[in-house]
């Protein structure tokens, strides 16, 4: 690239805000799976709208790769650059532009944090529904374009059912409305394709996302189990009797074991298994509920139940299971994160199949799932110093989303494809369903300069190194789902 | 010319050796189903559930099964579609229902036929037969062609099979039904009600002044939570309970109030009411208001209209909304602000690159 190019992107945004020097790239080489790295051509931080329209219209006329970055805390190696690429930091479009509490809509950039936009609601006694382990860091742009789940996912769905519109900069630089307030449509949904498109179609400018009233009571019960089995089928016994809890989650006695030795939650040491089940909503109806599922529980053969009997020791149990996954770096050096899911019926055998390649291929794995929905978080340790176990580990993570493929689940319930899956996407779509994927891609993005490379089999060569955890992650600051 | 009942092979070969198709099945939706000149596909003949595990709450089924065979399917395991579909007892299909992008009141509480789309399967504009999304209820894989197809009115491809995901149906409902002074004052209890912690299945607004509201959950809670929601109101009204309650919501959502006049759908946010009743009251061929429905406080409004379908163009063009026609002739049935973008139009081209399936 001639220097002339980057001197007319340098005219667009001012001094400070175009970073080439080496040092200031390196923080931008990988985003939270760290086992990817690239080298970008530079790093564009613009500060508004019109400045990320002109940068991709930079881009699209000079036929240069981007990737569009929030807080860069992709665990599918999604907002990992480009080599030789621009990377768009958004993080400085933080502006929440707009929160109507009568209607119940707040319209913010991409670049404002997920948990804010909850702070901002809470005067009004609303909230933002979607909460993945990441949301004090992780940005609403970024949560749009993997349609981010989370713990709370099984009553109210993944963002993409709490986004009613966005303004988008496609990759030809033109700027489109999609969507718009309401909850309804009168024609093809061009929203719902362009959220969770893992940045293949444009950059989202302005989001438009639907605030929830505050539920008025929580009722949080955590259950201690002496076997794995019996709470996956405490879980199916839930589901059966007609509840339906905001969340459940399932640790497995390693991931207990770290999470009580990093954040003291007072989990039962003992448990084989421990299933929190979290009912909310209107006080009245979660009191009725909450004995209803007392008798549930009660039956599922649990052998130690507790409940919390206040907000402070509500937060005390979801802390140790926001905490586990960066917790599990205690027990080893190294770990990978897994994202798949089953069938809810068919989380037992999934769990004992995990089990026995575990064991096959001699690596302890931790299992910590959102169990409401199937989706099974497995940890997967290894030390990278000993020669050949992280190879050992990057095939049994690869063996486990066979299986849930199998099992006739997904190869991602809510961290996208990215770079770590692009070659597992085979395993769950026949060739003529990617191909149409791709044709999508390429008419509306021709020269695929919106996060080349991602999500499509093929393309360069990935990383081979594997690095332990994300800085952010060993500060405490963010957790994994 | 009309294809009856083919097969998904024989589907892919009227797509490949037709110029210009239209898709229809139960024929519930006469505006988007007629027959334009072009041939016609009965798919009325794809039928049948593929999969159903109760414990699951997710089935698939093919993309011509009618809606009241999935809900009889679903209410003797205690579970129903939460997006609660219209036209079910004319014949509606889930593919209608998708392709028309329809959900009902009860899409109030847990969202509509978007939000309970998982996978898609279907024949795109070059024959290909394609699959989009899953059949789990968590699922981040490749793009959401499932979303993409709700609303697509069959012009993006002919929808074959269809898997959802569905919810424990609620063990009781009751509903009130309040009518104040003004329209003014109920639309503000409307959104008091919408942003309060009051958890409602349906929260109508009922022209001209009207709020029907639709409480379930357990039985034993009813009792108290309806007082609850009197108290809030500050109001009395008139409470429906068992049969009558079901029939009322069953007789709402099969449009029996629309006198079998044409029928328009109408996306809409709160705040756009008051002006398009105005509008519509001062339109030259008004209706009574009765002939109107807002569900989801207020952001889909299902309308009769009898008089001219430009006037009605102009007149949601005006407030700046957009309609669907469902029932009656329009040239076009999409009517209001055209939204059309160059994103729309590329991804459509992908999908059917020849415009065998345009309007």
């Amino acid at each position: 690239m001639s220097k002339e190019v980057l001197q007319e992107l340098s005219k667009l945004l001012p001094a400070g805000r175009l970073l080439t020097a080496a040092a200031a790239l390196s923080p931008y080489q990988s985003d939270a799976l760290t086992a990817f790295k690239a080298k970008p051509l530079a790093v564009a931080l613009p500060e508004s709208a019109g400045e990320v329209i002109e940068t991709v219209r930079w881009c699209a006329k000079h036929q240069i790769p981007f990737v569009a970055r929030g807080s860069g805390t992709s665990l599918s190696g999604g907002s990992l650059p480009i080599d030789g690429g621009l990377v768009i930091g958004l993080n400085r479009l933080n502006r929440i532009l707009k929160l109507d509490p009568k209607e119940r809509v707040a319209v913010v950039e991409p670049g404002v944090v997920n948990l804010d936009v909850s702070k901002a609601a809470a005067p009004f006694g609303l909230y933002y529904a979607p909460d993945p382990s990441s949301q004090p860091v992780s940005t609403i742009g970024g949560n749009l374009a993997f349609n981010s789940g989370g713990a709370h996912c099984l009553k109210y769905g993944m963002t993409s059912n709490h986004v009613l519109g966005a303004k988008v900069v496609l990759p030809t630089g033109e700027v489109v409305e999609l969507g718009g307030e309401s909850l309804e449509n009168t024609g093809p949904d061009w929203l719902g394709l362009f959220v969770g498109s893992e940045g293949l179609m444009g950059v989202a400018l302005e989001i438009k996302l639907r605030l929830l009233p505050k539920p008025e009571k929580y009722h949080t019960v955590l259950a201690a189990y002496d076997s794995l089995e019996k709470a996956g089928s405490a879980v199916a016994m839930v589901v059966a009797s007609g509840l339906l809890p905001g969340a459940m989650e399932i640790m497995d006695s390693l991931a207990i074991e770290a999470a009580e030795a990093a954040v003291q939650a007072g989990y039962p040491q003992d448990a084989k298994a421990l299933l929190i089940v979290e009912l909310e909503g209107e006080t009245l109806e979660v009191e009725a509920e909450a004995r209803h599922l007392s008798e549930v529980i009660e039956a599922s053969r649990a052998y130690k139940v507790q409940i919390a009997r206040n907000e402070a020791e509500r937060a005390k149990i979801w802390k140790g299971r926001k905490a586990a996954f960066s917790a599990v770096g205690r027990l080893s050096p190294d770990y990978i994160v897994q994202d798949g899911v089953v069938p809810r019926s068919k989380l037992g055998q999934a769990l004992s199949e995990i089990e026995k390649l575990s064991l096959r291929y001699g690596l302890r794995v931790a299992n910590v799932f959102h169990a409401g929905d199937g989706n099974l978080h497995p940890l997967i340790l290894y030390d990278g110093r000993v020669p050949g176990e992280l190879e050992r580990g990057e095939e049994l993570a690869g063996e486990i989303l066979k299986l849930c493929v199998a099992l006739g689940g997904s190869i991602t319930g809510e961290h996208g494809v990215g770079m770590e899956k692009k070659r597992y996407l085979p395993a769950m779509f026949a060739e003529a369903d990617i191909e149409l994927m791709r044709k999508i891609r390429q008419s509306v993005d021709p020269h695929e300069l919106s996060n080349r490379g991602k999500m499509f089999p093929g393309g360069e060569a990935e990383a081979l190194v594997r690095q332990g955890l994300h800085p952010l992650e060993k500060r405490g600051v963010i957790s994994r789902e | 010319m009309v294809i009856k009942t083919p097969t998904i092979p024989e589907i892919q070969e009227a797509v490949k050796a037709q110029p210009r198709l239209l898709c229809r099945a139960g024929g519930s939706k006469q505006a988007l189903s007629g027959a334009d000149g072009s041939v016609t596909l009965d798919v009325s003949g794809l039928s049948g559930v593929l999969e159903y595990q109760a414990g699951e709450f997710v089935f698939t089924a093919l993309a011509g099964t009618p809606l009241l065979e999935i809900e009889k399917m679903l209410s003797e395991k205690g579970q129903y579609l939460p997006f609660d579909p219209p036209l079910a007892d004319a014949g509606a299909t889930l593919g209608g229902t998708v392709a028309a992008g329809l959900s009902g009141p009860m899409r109030w509480r847990y969202g509509g036929v978007r939000d309970f789309i998982l996978g898609v399967k279907f024949v795109d504009g070059e024959g290909s037969l394609v699959r989009g999304g899953g059949r789990v209820v968590k699922n981040a894989a490749g793009f959401d062609l499932p979303k993409l197809m709700v609303g697509s009115l069959g012009r993006l491809g002919v929808l074959v099979e269809l898997s959802f995901k569905v919810f424990p149906a609620p063990q009781a409902t009751r509903t009130l039904r309040v009518a104040f002074g003004r329209l003014e004052e109920a639309l503000e209890a409307c959104l008091r009600l919408a942003a309060s912690a009051i958890e409602l299945y349906a929260l109508d607004f009922e022209p001209p002044a009207g709020l029907a509201l639709r409480l379930g959950g357990l039985e034993k809670a009813l009792e108290e939570r309806s007082r609850r929601l009197w108290s809030f109101l500050g109001k009395d009204g008139e409470l429906l309970e068992g049969e009558r309650e079901a029939r009322y919501w069953r007789g709402i959502n099969n449009f029996g109030w629309a006198g079998g006049k044409p029928l328009v759908k109408v996306a809409l946010t709160p705040k756009k009411i008051a002006g398009l009743e105005a509008a519509l009251l001062h339109s030259s061929n008004p209706l009574p208001s009765s002939t109107r429905r807002y569900h989801a406080a207020g952001h889909l409004l299902y309308m009769a209209w009898d008089g001219s379908w430009t006037e009605l163009d102009t007149l949601l063009k005006t407030q700046g909304l957009a309609g669907l026609v469902l029932a009656g002739n329009p040239l076009s049935p999409a009517l209001g602000i055209n939204s059309a973008h160059p994103f729309g139009e590329r991804a459509t081209r992908a999908l059917d690159p020849q415009g065998k399936f345009a309007r």
